[in-house]
């Protein structure tokens, strides 16, 4: 069995229901990704796996237990998650940021620990922000920031770590910078992540594991290897596409068929183009 | 930001945080030292928050004995500290136990008050403008007091009861109209401020409703004054507030966290929604309890905690901070006014109404030259 599994859960917010009777298993010491189109109820479930939402029926086990009825400092030690938007304090350094990762592990008498130092150092470093520890976060880069916000997450030490579209409103050269981090985490640390990407082609490159969503159904998961077919992504996005081996990484990389529209409009010189400009934006 | 000598205020230098022998000399993450015991405890101090704690602990406590020392009666400022620790004449005795330290307890722990519940609910919508007089809380204190002597032709002690309760009730109601799945930072200020906007109005009817000798004394009461406090407002105030600063202490820690929106505090163990209500409760029950006393004195509540942030440059409106720059503010502000205006012509709330006004005016600006408003 392992860390973290989702039991039949029913996922939603008020009346509207995004899921029905979901399970998901994370595999231990995999780079899990979540795919799926918008509305798909990726980020519902990864709320629900973070205990943010509760599930009105199932349930989110983590080690075996109701991850909802844990207390909130247990889960935080075991359990690490980067929300989609979080708020800076006006004025808060680098540091002072990355050092509030630390709140799980500390109490009213036990504030600032030698070896919360030392993570906080650690963690810094391996994310490549030790050099703006001093700078204020409202005047980095959205990639720095971005940076700084997994550097907390890191230096809150849990085994599993949850990022919910953590490349969201990056150009392209800070995404792969957050993923080549990401993965490089998973690697050296042997931490379970567990992200939501938009990108299908950056998900087939970077994941270990994936789950492909759908009106809040697993439609696949498994290795990108295997999971990666055309049929998929026609089943799951909706576009008809190839899928051919990643020049770079040999992954599957997805090469969407030309619309139609424009296929007619502008003659055969679309069709030629479109395959090279998408191996472009990877 | 080392020394600290230059504050020689017997009351706060046992709680100077000096860097200790053992503490790291040169903290790597920002401005923030620890002070570490043999048995693995820790505390986590920055040293200039402490400097800026102490400095205003310094001018409260400097503003207090000018203000015992002046009046009709004057007594020198030695006279003042030696008659505190119990070394005055009779007559200074009376004058000061009697008349005039009352007065300034309730400044003092008004002007705290104010400001730990304006740092509290700043804290919690994560906007400077969040601050209990501007989100319905005083006005509705207004509406209870009001009441009380309009209807009901009160006691003074009834009075106070009306401002208790009534920021209580308002307090209760904007949580509950501001809350859908949780209480979140932009729709309390939004809701508080139309909830303050009904309650002015009903302050006004209220107004209109009542006798010239009642409708005076409303007026008097609305514009907050320390004048004529004695023991009476001392005690129930000084209750209440050494029994709220424990839990807003116990929970300054999960309150920063909170400032980091509720995802990342749930991601951090926070349990969200208790701290919050807790946090709540307090600030609530501090405002009604300092409004109680003195009437809702202006622009403490909103200005304390933003000044104190500052001048501490830390993130977030610290609470200790916050407390003493409230209790200096409210008593130089007193100070002005007695000076200002001849003894004590004016009451305090006219004068933080003008210095507040001009720094709420100020804050808009900036606020929108940052396009957070």
């Amino acid at each position: 069995m392992q860390r973290l599994t989702a039991e039949s859960v029913t996922l939603g917010y008020d009346q509207r229901v995004i899921a029905e009777n979901l399970s998901v298993e994370i595999p231990d010491n995999s780079f899990t990704v979540i795919v799926g189109p918008n509305a798909c109820g990726k980020s519902t479930l990864l709320r629900a796996l973070s205990r943010m939402l509760k599930p009105s029926e199932g349930r989110v086990l983590l080690d075996g237990q109701t991850i909802h009825s844990m207390p909130a400092k247990k889960v935080a030690k075991t359990l690490g998650l980067l929300p989609q938007s979080s708020i800076a304090p006006d004025g808060i350094t680098v540091a002072d940021l990355v050092a509030r990762g630390r709140y799980p592990h500390q109490g009213l008498l036990r504030q600032w620990s030698p070896e919360d130092e030392r993570i906080v150092q650690e963690s810094m470093a391996a994310t490549g922000v030790g050099a703006l520890a001093d700078r204020y976060v409202d005047e980095l880069s959205g990639g720095q920031r971005q940076r700084v916000w997994i550097a907390m997450a890191l230096a809150q030490q849990t085994p599993l770590l949850l990022l919910d579209e953590p490349t969201t409103f990056l150009d392209i050269q800070h995404q792969l910078e957050v993923l080549d981090l990401c993965a490089e985490l998973h690697e050296t640390q042997g931490r379970t992540l567990v992200a939501v990407l938009h990108d299908l082609n950056q998900a087939a490159r970077y994941a270990t594991h994936l789950i492909a969503l759908h009106e809040g159904k697993v439609v696949a998961e498994g290795a990108p290897s295997e999971v990666v077919t055309a049929e998929l992504v026609e089943r799951v996005f909706g576009v008809r596409s190839q899928v051919i081996a990643d020049p770079e990484s040999g992954t599957p990389l997805v090469v969407p068929v030309a619309r139609k529209r424009a296929v007619t409009a502008a003659s055969a010189v679309s069709s030629a183009s479109a395959a090279p400009s998408a191996v472009k934006t990877l | 930001m080392k020394t600290s000598t230059k504050t020689s205020t017997k009351t706060s230098t046992k709680t100077l945080a000096k860097p200790l022998p053992e503490a790291s000399p040169k903290s790597s993450t920002g401005s923030v030292r620890a002070v570490r015991t043999g048995g693995g405890l820790s505390v986590r101090v920055d040293p200039r928050a402490a400097l800026v704690f102490l400095l205003l602990t310094g001018v409260a406590f400097a503003a207090s004995v000018v203000l015992i020392g002046s009046g009709d009666f004057r007594i020198a400022p030695g006279d003042v500290v030696a008659t505190l620790l119990g070394n005055g004449t009779a007559a200074h005795e009376f004058v000061v136990q009697e008349l005039r330290l009352p007065r300034i307890l309730v400044g003092l722990l008004v002007g705290a008050s104010l400001a730990l519940s304006g740092s509290i609910f700043q804290s919690l919508s994560r906007n400077p403008l969040g601050s209990p007089d501007v989100i319905g809380f005083g006005q509705g204190a207004a509406v209870g007091a009001l009441g009380a002597i309009v209807l009901f032709q009160g006691t003074a002690l009834a009075v106070a009861g009306g401002a208790l309760v009534g920021g209580l009730v308002t307090g209760v109601a904007v949580y509950l109209l501001a809350w859908k799945r949780g209480v979140h930072g932009y729709r309390l200020v939004l809701v508080g401020i139309g909830v303050a906007a009904v309650l002015t109005a009903v302050n006004h009817y209220l107004l209109t409703k009542a006798s010239l000798v009642d409708a005076t004394r409303a007026v008097l009461w609305m514009t907050g004054s320390l004048d004529g406090r004695d023991w009476t407002q001392v005690w129930p105030l000084l209750a209440a507030f050494v029994l709220l600063v424990p839990v807003v202490a116990w929970y300054a820690r999960p309150l920063r966290v909170l400032e980091m929106g509720d995802d990342a505090a749930y991601a951090l163990g926070v349990p969200v929604e208790r701290a919050r209500l807790v946090m709540m409760a307090a600030g609530v029950l501090l405002m009604a309890a300092a409004t109680a006393a003195a009437g809702p004195i202006a622009f403490v509540a909103l200005s304390a905690p933003q000044l104190a942030r500052r001048l501490t440059r830390s993130p977030g409106p610290g609470l200790a901070a916050s407390a003493a720059m409230g209790a200096a503010l409210l008593l130089v502000a007193d100070w002005v006014a007695a000076v200002a205006f001849g003894d004590r012509q004016l009451p305090v709330g006219v004068v933080t109404a003008v210095l507040g006004g001009c720094y709420l005016l100020w804050l808009l600006v900036t606020e929108r030259r940052a396009g957070r408003i």
